[in-house]
């Protein structure tokens, strides 16, 4: 049961007194390989749940770091299928949570149940869609539900209080709030207290969900959100594969070490 | 799935923006669904206010020059010897082209949403030029996103951008087309939506842009419904109305007030790219499958994983993977036909008409559906009337018609 063990992932960093850490890089960057290594690596520095990116080359929701990935990623010929198989390899070793995100027309592509089979054989255990807006996502949400698979509402600052309620209401056991109105890897342009007021917000309509907070969290920032659910960095990750692959050096290396880092100043 | 008789085109969509229950739609970020709600209900407020038809009808006749001229080509005629064939001159248009009714009225919502941004995408130039234009008119800031390809390929419109004042950003990633324009436009958006307004340059993106582009530029088929009248006295039984379709924004207002007259043929001309090329920018014509992109469900040229393909087209402005939802909606019901003609056939029809007729120039965009024009006319009768939208001046075009002929310039 993939969704009983995302939860357990964000109670076991509460436990610590820490918000769970989240890290998103788009899967097959730089390729199938090296992109399960990073996975392996990020997996070995402590890291609590996996996003890993299907990546789609028409997106409206990513920046220039992630888009570098993806397109890194799309150039070596990676295919949703090459996700899976990336995933499923991961998950031979490690328990650590997976939950894709992508956009809607890779799901379209593939096919709802086709892709929700594939999420199962390969252990996912969630999946945002950023393209795919409550309330038009609740039947494949609720497919999501029937495969115990945690389909994650989004929010963001100008959700009003009224959607907030409809979509926390009719969302899974997880949530994602969208920090800040840009796309991903921008600089924070709201204060962390002003994202955790909003946070607040959201776990007192809902006090047993889940909120993951992203975007524009960096090593610097991340501390500010010890006393959430969870953060995740994303696009810090994917500037980091592109420079170690323009210097010559090991992405998986590079990035564990960053994500080691990420948890420390997460943990102190 | 069927048409709804004395229903606006546009409104035939369901709650959620569906025409058809199935194209079209707001496949968004959260992020953007508060502007587009927003933008939402100040259209629908703004279309029935007295005081902004007039304002929108006001810079539509002072400033883009409404009515247009709706004129025989005489030559054509003759020279194919079968049907009568007509042309409503949209090129003459202020700024050469249609776009310059979406642009007046996305500057006149801006401004009424408080807002002294203004951002948009671009392909052929046209709606980058004609934002950058109506911009500089209503004093609001400008920037015009452009794939690195077109702004090499349409550097006459660039210069104009620039000239009006407007900031234009080359966009280089993908193809560095209108797809990859469309794309940043909107990811620029969804980090500015709270100071500045986004103008979609076709009938695409999510719904209300499909709505207020189709609703702007059906001022081409209101003025020319009268000059129809006017030159026949009544509407003729057997009419057909040819036009380019790239996005899709010419034609939606080209037919949009003879919807519901079922003796008037609707044929649209997608650019069917190179002959002998497998890629092309006809969505519709090569039932390509139905996908997402931006924001909007339509048949988009894709391959097996969902990843947009690179179209080819002689044609900046009919560059694009996907299509309307408003044609796919079109195509659906059976209302209107749709086809592709080629680069080559392309720009035979523009030196065609070009020839005989003169004062007729059509870019590429338009000499497509000319193209179509030219291989039905003289299987039919003089009892038949074509009426092809030239919806672009071949201007902006003569450097790649000229070296394509050999010329140099």
């Amino acid at each position: 049961m993939t969704s009983s063990t995302l939860i357990k992932s964000f109670d076991r960093a509460k436990e610590h007194n820490r918000a769970a850490l989240l890290t998103y890089t788009v899967g097959g960057d730089p390729d199938k390989k090296t992109s399960l290594n990073i996975f392996k690596s990020i997996a070995k520095s402590g890291v609590d749940i996996i996003e890993c990116g299907l990546g789609h080359g028409a997106n409206i929701g990513d920046g220039g770091a992630i888009q570098d990935s993806t397109y890194r990623a799309l150039s070596s010929g990676i295919k949703t299928d090459d996700i899976f198989e990336i995933i499923e390899e991961f998950k031979k070793d490690y328990e650590t949570d997976v939950i894709i995100m992508t956009y809607q027309n890779k799901i379209m592509a593939y096919g709802e149940d086709d892709f929700l089979e594939k999420c199962v054989n390969s252990k996912v255990s969630g999946i945002i869609c950023v393209d795919w807006p409550w309330p038009l996502n609740l039947d494949f949400a609720k497919k999501c539900k029937e495969n115990s698979i945690v389909f994650i509402q989004l929010l963001c600052p100008t959700t009003n209080e009224e959607r907030l309620k409809s979509i926390l209401s009719d969302a899974h056991e997880v949530v994602y709030y969208i920090s800040m109105l840009s796309t991903t890897g921008q600089k924070l342009k709201v204060s962390s207290d002003e994202i955790k007021k909003r946070f607040n917000l959201i776990k007192k309509i809902s006090p047993n969900k889940k909120c993951i907070i992203g975007f524009g969290i960096t090593a610097d920032t991340i501390n500010d959100f010890k006393d959430t659910d969870a953060c995740v960095v994303g696009s810090a990750l994917c500037r980091e594969i592109t420079r170690s692959i323009d210097e010559e050096l090991n992405p998986a290396t590079n990035v564990g070490n960053m994500v080691a880092d990420l948890k420390q100043k997460l943990s102190s | 799935m069927k048409l709804e008789k004395g229903t606006p085109l546009i409104d035939q969509h369901d709650e959620n923006g569906y025409w058809g229950g199935k194209f079209g739609g707001n496949q968004i970020a959260e992020s953007l669904n508060y502007p587009i709600e927003e933008l939402t209900r100040e259209f629908e407020k703004l279309r029935n206010d007295e005081t902004f038809i007039a304002e929108r009808d006001y810079y539509f006749k002072n400033f883009v020059g409404a009515p247009t001229p709706f004129i025989k080509l005489e030559n054509l005629t003759k020279h194919l010897g079968g049907a009568q064939i007509y042309c409503k001159l949209v090129s003459k248009a202020t700024g050469g082209a249609h776009k310059a009714y979406n642009a007046v009225v996305h500057s006149l919502i801006c401004k009424r949403l408080g807002k002294t941004y203004i951002g948009g995408d671009t392909g052929a130039g046209y709606a980058g030029k004609m934002l950058s234009m109506a911009a500089a008119k209503f004093n609001l800031k400008c920037k015009i996103f452009m794939g690195a390809k077109d702004v090499e390929r349409q550097s006459i419109n660039v210069f104009s951008m620039r000239s009006y004042g407007a900031e234009v950003v080359p966009v280089n990633s993908g193809s560095q087309t209108l797809v990859d324009a469309v794309s940043e436009c909107m990811r620029w958006w969804t980090s500015e939506n709270e100071e500045a307004h986004m103008c979609v340059g076709s009938t695409v993106g999510p719904t209300i842009f499909v709505k207020i582009c189709a609703w702007s530029t059906a001022q081409i088929s209101r003025e020319m419904k009268k000059q129809v009248i006017d030159e026949f006295g009544e509407v003729p039984k057997d009419m057909k109305l040819i036009n380019c379709v790239g996005g899709g924004s010419s034609a939606a207002g080209f037919w949009n007030e003879w919807i519901d007259y079922d003796n008037v043929e609707l044929i649209g001309v997608e650019a069917g790219g190179p002959e002998g090329s497998s890629k092309h920018a006809a969505p519709l014509t090569n039932d390509s499958p139905i996908g997402v992109l931006h924001g909007a469900t339509q048949y988009v040229i894709q391959d097996d994983q969902g990843e947009i393909e690179e179209t080819e087209s002689i044609s900046a402005g009919l560059d694009y993977p996907g299509v309307s939802p408003l044609h796919c909606f079109l195509k659906e019901t059976g209302r209107a036909r749709y086809t592709s003609a080629s680069d080559e056939e392309a720009i035979e029809a523009f030196q065609l008409v070009s020839k005989n007729e003169g004062f007729v120039s059509p870019s590429l965009e338009p000499s497509h559906a000319f193209a179509e024009a030219i291989k039905i006319a003289p299987k039919l009768n003089k009892d038949t009337i074509i009426v092809v939208d030239s919806c672009g001046d071949s201007a902006k075009d003569s450097k790649i018609i000229a070296e394509r002929l050999g010329y140099k310039i």
